[in-house]
């Protein structure tokens, strides 16, 4: 695998090596890694938790510098910051976490405070730092942006090494912690033990995040477990899926970006991996079927010219031979446009001008909407319990989305409706 | 001028304005949203100005305020666009989506920066977090007299002027919109429904709050900015119920942290014989952080420990309207005061029930005095209407009824004082057969 | 382009024929509106005249679109097509009389508002723009609490009242809008009989003084009692009209379909009704 690495990183031009490959593959799993712990963390609504979280390692990274120098041992060796940092990320969660219950302060501004506050204590030890005779805060600042540049393979084998721990843990507790992100009070009520699977997911997005701030910095790692979630969000609505695409999504911008910046001056990595999961996310957004906002803007207006062509063929079949004014049937600006090119495109109308007519065919079709509109209406009264979940404004007829059979009866009652109206008439 | 009071005024005073303005203007506009829950918004354009400043400056070429305001701004509204975007058509939740929108943009301004903007701009991502506090230097005329001429508040840095026009702009803006902002936060559908567009007044709040952040940006630093956007309106909710002196307490608190800050970061460390100062917008963070435990922790009616202070004092009354009620009954039945001290938190209930003359102590057993014996009598009482409420009125059995009465009895108005009593019931005795105390 | 830019207000363009000839003084008429949600339709083709001077329950199941009605009424939610006037005439010629009580959920109660302030919202559309709250404004503020019962009240912080008096504060603020028609979403829900007497007093109130209220109601029981006119709806309107008419067991199985036990409820309410 790290020969393959190699060739790609050699085939981009760049310096590559052993060490690079090795970095690369460590980053790697790691994106995969959050990918996968970002799923369960969005759909527990605990997406921002972890930017409370990652910016307040700051001041742990900084403590255990200070303490690991002090006792005369490299304060930059990714084994002493990482514990630190992990310290303080923890208690800042669980002030936040104090704060959102014990407190009136409400959850958003519990981790906004948390993340500044610790932040900002982070940034005052650091310029103290920089202030000792024996400072050398160099390791220090790779951590806030990201360098992968100075990692060495061991560092990268460390990344590896927990992303797959991480990976494991959540293949193993899969079934759990989608029960509880779903729906924590049925998980409680069939013994699934909420608390412990809660704390299993903190402590999960705990060590992605940490063990991240080498590749991406702390101030972007949360876009490693946010991004490439709600990417595969927008494309699945199936847990399994959705953890998988986290998981590719998450393991591509993780390369693209080492890649770019390992090939590009003056290009740290966190940037370039974020930049790279946005442009996944942002394919996905244009793109997606259901979620994407494309598909859904189009949608909302495709289902407006729809009901305002409906409303058109009702209002022209009141005398289907007469050419009306375009105005009146349809309302002006791009529904009503789209409107038209529908009623034009399935020939059921004619337009002369500003003036409108239907066409046989659409009185045809008039004459069936109107009777489609009586079928949806008859349906909602005779089954008004599960009616409205079934209602579809877009399906072309009813037994789309209705049992042929209840449909076949609403018909035969509309008949009789029908022929008693006459009967009646007929006695007037 | 003498050699100190130059060196401070040139050294210390510029940035000490420009962090007390920037605390300022920020909290101001940080009431109304951690009112509205969106506290995150305003961290999420903090970050996202970061693009709009490195554009406006590439296309500008130069570093006029103006550009810079402009391109900040757009790129604030159009974070909050996109946020709005993704959350209803894309139905991401909320916090992903602006997770995603605000770390792509700082990723992209940091890159711009990194890859060749940064050296125009004598911008970097370092000072894009802490801010250039520290260099900000002012050398107005040294002779005597000179600070009482406008004409040398004139020359004070860009950065501090910037802030204070754009302070007056955000003052101007909610003393006009106080109520229209104040109907739209706490109920936007009726603002609405009465003309006060809930959209438009949002979008005018997010404008100011991506000004504030372009000007307090370049001085203090992104970080400084959350901070007191959140931590002033934050600890000014907890010691107040009234929305105005919410607001004029977050900027009096703003200012204290500004200032305090400062102070504490340019001279503490020499004072600690460290060799340098440390950061001045972490300092004024910290101390923002600060206030806001304290008040937290302290605020005299929202606060944990006055919360905590109050549940205890609750259920010391409990403990002891229970012992007197216990003596009472014992009275009652002719039974032998048991020693009821078998617990510490006994002996400070039996304590303290002394101490207001309810209780005596013969030969160590306790015993209600006249005082303690009106008062058990009320809670009896009670105990025994609503015993016999819940039995008469809600149909519950006689055996089932202690436990709930035990909880009601020390029902009080909480403006009167007085006990809750339930109507007298039909019979002149409580279920159990025991007789209701009068009043 | 957003669908939800569409004003079909502004547009009598889709009036459709068949229309029913409104008169200029129904203080509410709704046609054609539909409200969808991708593509599942709300409300769908919904046509509704109010009549005047009445108080007007609308009644059915959950999901049935009621609270959804009220909001694209007021263009709180977009509309994708359909036709909303006010006494023949749109809603921003109009806005100012027309008064709008949200659901007591719909609002954090731990605002740091007095009952007072709450109340003299309902009188901003009157004192406009970037002006402040009067003192006359603040006179007329206390004597709609003093109306809805709650005199003394008026510096309390809203989160130190009780369920109840949250929902009369409501109510006073919609009695400080001095409206001539009324939207209220669900106003008994969850509150005491105290109040409950309270807020049917002051609908009466209303009614006497030529007003028209349009509630959300949950209680079946109560409708024959306190209202004039019901609108039964299940996403499409059901039935309307006046409540001896409408309100029979028939027309409520065919709005809320096999539920047996509200049927049992609503015939037992409706044969009370016809006995007193």
């Amino acid at each position: 695998m790290m020969a393959v690495l190699a060739a790609i990183l050699d085939s981009f031009g760049g310096r590559a090596g052993h060490n690079t490959a090795v970095v690369l593959a460590g980053t790697m799993l790691l994106g995969v890694a959050a990918g996968v712990v970002g799923v369960f963390a969005m759909l527990r609504r605990r997406s921002l938790m972890a930017d409370a979280l990652s910016h307040a390692t700051l001041p742990g990274i900084c403590l255990a510098f200070l303490l690991a120098t002090a006792v005369g041992s490299d304060g930059r060796s990714l084994a002493v910051l990482l514990p630190g940092a992990a310290a303080t990320g923890v208690a800042g969660l669980l002030i936040v976490n104090w704060l959102t219950r014990a407190t009136r302060i409400s959850e958003d501004a519990a981790i906004g405070a948390v993340l500044s506050v610790f932040f900002g204590v982070g940034v005052v030890l650091l310029s103290v730092i920089q202030a000792l005779p024996t400072g050398n805060q160099g390791g220090l600042k790779g951590l806030l942006f990201g360098q992968t540049a100075t990692m060495h393979a061991a560092d990268a084998m460390l990344l590896g090494v927990v992303a797959i721990a991480s990976i494991i843990a959540v293949t193993l507790a899969f079934k759990q912690l989608g029960l509880v992100a779903f729906n924590d009070e049925f998980a409680s009520a069939i013994g699934v033990p909420v608390r412990a699977i809660d704390l299993l997911l903190m402590s999960l997005v705990v060590m992605v995040t940490v063990s991240g701030l080498v590749a991406v910095g702390l101030v972007l790692v949360v876009a490693m477990l946010i991004i490439p979630a709600a990417a595969a969000r927008l494309w699945t609505d199936r847990l399994r899926t959705m953890a998988v695409l986290a998981a590719v999504f998450g393991g591509t911008a993780s390369c693209l970006g080492v890649l770019a910046s390992s090939r590009l001056d003056r290009t740290p990595t966190g940037p370039s991996i974020v930049l790279a999961a946005g442009c996944i996310f942002l394919l996905g957004m244009i793109g997606a079927p259901r979620r994407g906002v494309v598909a859904g803007l189009g949608r909302q207006a495709l289902v407006a010219a729809r009901v305002h062509a409906d409303h058109a063929l009702r209002s022209l079949l009141a005398s289907p031979q007469d050419p009306r004014p375009i105005g009146v049937v349809l309302p002006p600006g791009l529904i009503g446009r789209l409107a038209r090119a529908r009623l034009r495109r399935l020939g059921l109308v004619r337009v002369n001008g500003s003036m409108i007519v239907l066409t046989p065919e659409g009185e045809a079709e008039a004459r069936l909407a109107e009777r489609r509109r009586r079928l949806w209406e008859r349906y909602l009264v005779t089954h008004a319990e599960v009616a409205p979940s079934h209602v579809d404004i877009s399906a072309d007829a009813i037994e789309h989305v209705v049992d042929p059979e209840i449909v076949a009866r609403l018909e035969a009652e509309l008949a009789a409706d029908d022929a008693r109206r006459v009967r009646g008439g007929a006695d007037a | 001028m003498n050699e100190g009071v130059y060196g401070f005024v040139s050294i210390d005073l510029p940035p000490l304005l420009a962090g007390t303005l920037a605390c300022v203007t920020c909290a101001i506009l940080g009431n109304y949203l951690v009112l509205r829950r969106m506290s995150l918004m305003g961290d999420a354009i903090s970050h996202s100005v970061l693009p709009g400043l490195v554009i406006a400056f590439m296309l500008s070429g130069s570093r006029d305020p103006l550009p810079m305001f402009v391109g900040a701004t757009i790129a604030g509204l159009f974070t909050v666009g996109l946020v709005e975007l993704l959350r209803r058509y894309a139905r991401v939740e909320p916090g992903a989506a602006m997770g995603v929108v605000f770390s792509v943009m700082f990723a992209m301004g940091v890159l711009l920066l990194e890859r060749g903007a940064g050296r125009q701009v004598d911008l970097d991502a370092d000072c894009v977090l802490n801010g250039v506090m520290e260099t900000m230097i002012w050398f107005p005329p040294e002779e005597a007299g000179s600070l009482a001429r406008w004409s040398t508040w004139v020359s004070l840095p860009r950065q501090v002027w910037t802030l204070g026009v754009v302070l007056l702009v955000v003052l101007a803006a909610v003393g006009m919109l106080f109520k229209e902002l104040r109907i739209v936060a706490f109920d936007p559908g009726l603002a609405t429904s009465q003309g006060f567009h809930a959209g438009l007044l949002n979008t005018l709040l997010m404008v100011l709050v991506a000004c504030a952040t372009v000007a307090s940006f370049e001085a203090v630093g992104s970080i400084l900015v959350i901070a007191m956007l959140i931590c002033p309106a934050a600890s000014a909710r907890m010691l107040t119920d009234r929305l105005w002196v919410q607001v004029v307490l977050s900027v009096v608190l703003a200012a204290a942290a500004g200032i305090t800050g400062y102070l504490l970061g340019a001279y503490a460390p020499t004072l600690l014989g460290l060799p340098a100062a440390v950061s001045a917008s972490g300092m004024i963070t910290v101390v923002a952080g600060v206030i806001m435990l304290l008040s937290v922790l302290f605020a005299p009616s929202h606060g944990t420990v006055a919360r905590r202070f109050r549940r205890v004092r609750m259920s010391l009354r409990v403990a002891r309207e229970d012992l007197l009620a216990s003596l009472y009954r014992a009275e009652e039945s002719g039974a032998a005061a048991r020693a009821v001290a078998s617990r510490p938190v006994d002996a400070i209930v039996l304590r303290r029930a002394i101490a207001r003359g309810q209780v005596r102590l013969a030969n160590g057993v306790p015993a209600l005095t006249d005082r303690g014996r009106d008062v058990a009598r009320g809670i009896v009482r009670s105990h025994r209407l609503w015993e016999s409420y819940l039995v008469e009125r809600g149909g519950l059995a006689p055996d089932h009824v202690h436990g709930t009465a035990m909880r009601l009895e020390h029902l009080t108005d909480s403006a009167s004082g007085a006990r809750f009593e339930p109507p007298q019931p039909d019979s002149p005795t409580d279920p159990h057969a025991r007789p209701i105390p009068p009043r | 382009m957003n669908a939800s830019r569409i004003r079909p207000d502004a547009h009598p363009a889709s009036m459709l024929a068949g229309r029913p000839e409104h008169s200029a003084d129904s203080p509410l008429s709704v046609h054609a509106m539909t409200v969808a949600y991708q593509r599942k339709p709300v409300l769908w083709d919904v046509d509704y005249d109010a009549p005047r001077d009445a108080l007007v329950a609308i009644v059915g199941p959950n999901g049935a679109g009621k609270s959804t009605f009220i909001r694209a009424c007021l263009g709180l939610v977009p509309r994708v097509s359909g036709v909303v006037e006010f006494w023949g005439r749109p809603l921003r010629e109009v806005r100012r009389r027309i008064g709008y009580v949200p659901q007591r959920e719909a609002v954090d109660w731990d605002f740091p508002v007095s009952a007072l302030d709450v109340v003299c919202m309902g009188r901003y559309a009157r004192i406009g723009w970037m002006r402040p709250v009067s003192r006359a404004d603040r006179d007329a503020g206390a004597a709609c609490l003093d109306r809805v019962g709650l005199r003394g009240f008026e510096h309390r912080q809203i989160s130190q009242l009780s369920g109840g008096q949250q929902q009369r504060v409501f109510l006073a603020r919609a009695l400080a809008q001095e409206s001539d028609l009324y939207f209220m979403d669900e106003p008994f829900a969850g509150v005491d009989a105290a109040t409950e007497r309270a807020i049917v007093d002051v609908l009466r109130e209303l009614r006497a003084s030529g007003r028209t209220v349009i509630c959300v109601h949950h209680d079946l029981q109560t409708v024959p009692r306190y209202f004039d006119a019901v609108m039964l709806m299940n996403m499409r309107v059901v039935a309307s009209g006046p409540v001896g008419t409408v309100f029979t067991p028939e027309n409520l199985q065919r709005t809320y379909g096999g539920r047996l036990t509200l049927l049992a409820e609503a015939s037992e309410a409706v044969a009370r009704a016809e006995r007193g």
